[in-house]
């Protein structure tokens, strides 16, 4: 058996914005693409197609879906080769890379790797997050979105950004009952971010409608505050709620809401795991959500032929997505010699010039999602940070205290992250942990070294079908 | 400005398992001891093996080794301080074809000779003892003894024993030279590690460098002393319910497999990846995972339904005879070598029990592994000239 599979001038991971994106730019320069996505059907996050008929006229009309169907539409006929349904577990720096899909392992190569993976959405942990009953703000969405599904009963929505508004006035307008919106933005910090979103009426306009929804289904408001604990025996009877100081840090207990379900998020994470995995340098910055690779001009790398568009480096916004992909794309094959210099120039400038006031308007709504340091300072101590493996804040405190200093050294001495999640859903939050007990920063604290394969893989589907005599002998060292 | 010097009976390079343990028994004689570890203790083979501290599988000439440091794996408590995880439930290795069954009897025999408790069995009794084994093997080894440890806990132990008996450990903590202080007729005694402008001097110096042995003894001393390094693949399985008793193996050794208290099943067995001393192991070969894991199911159908969470790399060092290096650095008076120990997480606390017993001037409990025989004839003349600059 060998790893050699088909070859494509261009690879594109992630078919959301950004790839498809970057798919369609590398193909109209002429070069044979191919797409790789685990969902079946493009469209990412924001533009994810529905597996049903909206019947809600509001939903059938929404923008997202439109642009969806307009890109998808564009990829059809773009002629890129869409693997969908394909988990991408492996990538070389030679550009070799692995999938596995539902008939099983696939090879193949490329001269040229756009990366597109997207975000992970953040939760920062609080007592009795693991309840059932509790969903991710980001998680809401594609219940709403993809699947026409609502969170059941009284919802409590919580957390940052306009995802609040957004899946809170989704609720609503589906037909649900919205407890309460939690948002730890004040109303005055929303103002500050003004003249940035006045760049982007259609979006503040959005912004208009879904609180104008919540206004006339009198869901109760509380601005600048947080979720301090969720109660509920086998799943979620209440949450508690708390006002907060400029670091996020909770003050007195002010309120217990009795709810049946608690849709929570505290913003985004870039998806860097491909990116760190295949060798690409990355640096802390908090304002684009945590990690972020290295970027040179134009999405490149300092890996030759690796390429990196959207969120996954940085949170700027699907708007931002779109473009960086794009230019990936262009610079792509400019650098792969199927675009010349003049013509590269007429294609790329447009674009570098509308990602550039794309990604101002994207990374002022990031900021305002900047997790604050009180959050994960206020954290009890009995809260489970990695859900996998149960490991609670008191277990990486004393971890800290006996002498790990990164997550790395974290986890072999608690198996934070070591779980079927594969460290995605507490990395976040052990390294704030971390860098708080050891009182180094967050950069010291590190992430987790990136190791395949880069989703969990049923062993069947890695081995198929196979003979005793296909596996490759080796000679055996000396007894 | 370099830190004031402090001054060590004896200075360790390397916080594997090997360097360690002999600062622990060092320590323990009433030695003042520093040890100097590039990154964290037990980071590199140490703490990314796959744990299997299986007799049977041993080379026969190191069985009595084996024998001795399984003894030290199941009393910790002296060297280590804590248990590591150590489980002992015996071990299978097993042949699929004639010529595998041929070479297992071989091999087996010989190791018994040397002590091993290992008996040759049929297919029906191993499915006995493992319940889940597929019904392909045509022959079976048995060792009761075979076991294994949680190699990732390792470093954490060793770090809380360190500090008990008082060894000065310095994580993080690169040594980019090494010199004997002072020149010409006035050099002194002993050794000086340097660590950017940090140093520390040893009356006597251990090099315990695991695969980086090569290049310390070339950078240093100017010694040529091959090592071949292997990039050994290892991977994780999440938690499954109990699928696997015994640590299981195959005749040709390319595949050693347990499933741990906490229900992972851990997946290894010297598939190579890609990687060099100076990189580490740096990418995964993909078919070889593949590889891996078709021998896995082949041995424990039930393993299919499994899920890998994680594929690593460790690197480890091999001698040209695949013997350990355990003794005198030639021509170096006071400076010792360890390291090169096939199947070193079983047997390395026993090789720095040996070690340490030579350092402190007692007679081995049982032969060392000179590394002189190791050393390549040709030594650089330029190499040795900076190593003299250097200590000038
Ligand atoms: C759950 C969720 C919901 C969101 N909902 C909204 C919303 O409603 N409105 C909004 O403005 N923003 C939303 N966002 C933010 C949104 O992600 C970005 O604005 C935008 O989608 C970024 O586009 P992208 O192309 O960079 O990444 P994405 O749209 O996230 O696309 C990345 C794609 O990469 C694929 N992928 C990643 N890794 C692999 C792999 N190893 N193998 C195979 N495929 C892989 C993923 O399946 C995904 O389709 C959401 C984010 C998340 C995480
Ligand atoms: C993937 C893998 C699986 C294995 N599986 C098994 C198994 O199942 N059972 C078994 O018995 N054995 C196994 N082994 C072998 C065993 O792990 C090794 O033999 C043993 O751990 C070697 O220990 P060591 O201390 O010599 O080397 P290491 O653990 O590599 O330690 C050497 C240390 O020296 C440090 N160092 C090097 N140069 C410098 C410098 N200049 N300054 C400061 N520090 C330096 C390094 O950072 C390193 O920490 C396996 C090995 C690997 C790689």
């Amino acid at each position: 058996m060998s790893a050699e599979g088909q070859n494509f001038d261009v690879a594109v991971l992630g078919a959301g914005p950004a790839g498809a994106e970057a798919a369609i730019a590398a193909r109209e320069a002429g070069l044979t693409v191919t797409l790789i996505d685990e969902q079946s059907r493009a469209g990412g996050q924001i533009w994810r197609a529905p597996f049903f008929q909206p019947e809600q006229e509001e939903i059938r009309k929404s923008p997202d879906l439109a642009d969806g169907e307009r890109m998808r539409e564009r990829l059809a006929n773009s002629g890129a080769k869409t693997l969908f349904g394909h988990r991408l577990w492996f990538a070389a720096p030679s550009l070799s890379l692995s999938t596995v899909a539902a008939d099983g392992p696939h090879w193949m190569s490329a001269r040229a790797f756009v990366i597109a993976a997207g975000t992970t959405e953040r939760i920062v942990p609080m007592p009795g997050v693991t309840l059932p009953g509790v969903v991710g703000l980001a998680a809401t969405t594609i219940l709403l979105k993809a699947h026409g599904v609502i969170p059941g009963g009284r919802v409590l929505v919580a957390g940052v950004g306009p995802l609040v508004y957004s899946v809170a006035a989704g609720i609503c307008q589906a037909g649900g009952s919205v407890a309460a919106v939690v948002d730890l933005s004040r109303p005055s910090e929303w103002l500050a971010h003004l003249p940035a979103l006045a760049g982007r009426p259609d979006l503040l306009w959005r912004g208009l409608k879904w609180a104008f929804a919540l206004k006339t289904a009198g869901v109760p408001m509380r601005f600048g505050h947080t979720v301090t604990a969720i109660e509920g025996d086998t799943r979620v009877k209440s949450a508690r709620i708390a006002r907060v100081d400029a670091s996020w840090q909770p003050l007195e207990q002010i309120e217990q809401i009795d709810v049946s379900c608690v849709s929570i998020g505290h913003g985004l994470t870039p998806a860097t795991e491909t990116a760190r995995l295949i060798g690409v340098p990355h640096s802390f910055q908090a304002a684009l959500g945590g990690f972020v690779p290295e970027l040179h001009a134009d999405r490149a790398t300092a890996l030759p032929g690796v390429y990196i568009a959207g969120d996954c480096a940085g949170i700027s916004g699907a708007a931002a997505a779109q473009l960086s992909g794009r230019l990936a794309g262009i610079r792509a094959a400019f650098d792969l010699g199927a675009l010349d210099a003049v013509e590269f120039e007429r294609r790329a400038g447009p674009v570098r010039a509308a990602l550039k006031r794309a990604d101002r308007f994207g990374q002022a709504i990031s900021s305002l999602m900047t997790v604050r340091p009180g959050l994960a300072q206020a954290m009890p101590r009995e809260t489970v940070v990695c859900r996998c493996e149960d490991v609670t804040r008191a277990e990486i405190d004393r971890a800290v205290l006996a002498g790990a200093c990164d997550v790395n050294q974290l986890k072999s001495t608690t198996r934070c992250g070591m779980g079927p999640c594969q460290g995605r859903i507490c990395s976040e939050a052990a390294g704030d942990l971390v860098a708080i007990a050891s009182s180094r920063t967050r950069t010291c604290a590190g992430q987790w070294t990136a190791r395949a394969p880069l989703r969990p893989l049923t062993v069947s589907e890695l081995v198929g079908a196979y003979e005793y005599d296909d596996i490759p002998k080796i000679t055996p060292l000396p007894g | 400005m370099s830190a004031p010097d402090e001054n060590f009976d004896t200075v360790v390079v390397g916080g594997g398992v090997m360097g360690a343990t002999v600062a622990v028994r060092l320590a323990n004689a009433g030695q003042k001891v520093a040890l100097l570890e590039r990154g964290g203790l037990c980071m590199q083979a140490s703490g990314v093996n796959a744990g299997t501290l299986s007799i049977q599988i041993k080379r026969a000439a190191l069985i009595p080794y084996a024998m001795k440091g399984w003894e030290l794996w199941r009393n910790p408590h002296e060297w280590l301080g804590a248990d590591a995880g150590f489980n002992q439930v015996g071990g299978l290795t097993l042949a699929f074809t004639e010529d595998e069954a041929e070479m297992l009897t071989e091999r087996m025999e010989a190791r018994r000779q040397n002590g091993a408790p290992v008996e040759m069995i049929g297919l029906n009794r191993a499915r006995e003892i493992e319940p889940g084994l597929s019904d392909k093997p045509l022959l079976a080894s048995w060792c009761p003894m075979d076991g294994y440890a949680n190699s990732y806990q390792l470093g954490d132990v060793f770090r809380a024993k360190l500090r008990e008996v008082g060894v000065a450990v310095h994580e993080q903590t690169p040594v980019d030279r090494i010199v004997r202080p002072g020149s010409g007729p006035s050099r002194g005694n002993g050794y000086t590690a340097w660590s950017g402008d940090r140093h520390f001097t040893g009356k006597r110096l251990v090099l315990a460098g695991g695969v980086w042995l090569q290049e310390l003894l070339w950078r240093d001393f100017g010694l040529h002393l091959p090592i071949n390094c292997r990039v050994n693949q290892v991977s994780v399985t999440e938690r499954m319910p109990p699928i696997v008793n015994t640590v299981l193996g195959i005749a040709t050794s390319l595949l050693t497999l347990k499933q741990s208290r906490n229900g992972t099943i851990l997946i290894g067995g010297g598939w190579q990846g890609k990687g060099d001393p100076e990189r580490g192991g740096y990418e995964i070969l993909p078919e070889n995972l593949v590889g891996n894991l078709r021998l896995a199911t082949y041995v424990v159908p039930a393993l299919r339904e499994a899920r890998i969470v994680r594929t690593w790399l460790g690197v480890e060092g091999n001698t040209a005879d695949v013997m350990p290096l355990v003794g005198d650095v030639p021509g170096a008076p006071d400076a010792y070598i360890i390291g090169c120990v096939r199947g070193g997480y079983t047997i390395g606390p026993y090789m720095g029990k040996l070690l340490a017993q030579y350092i402190l001037g007692q007679e081995p409990e049982m032969p060392l592994f000179d590394p002189a025989r190791a050393v390549m004839a040709e030594t650089d003349t330029t190499a040795q000239a900076t190593h003299d600059t250097l200590s000038a």
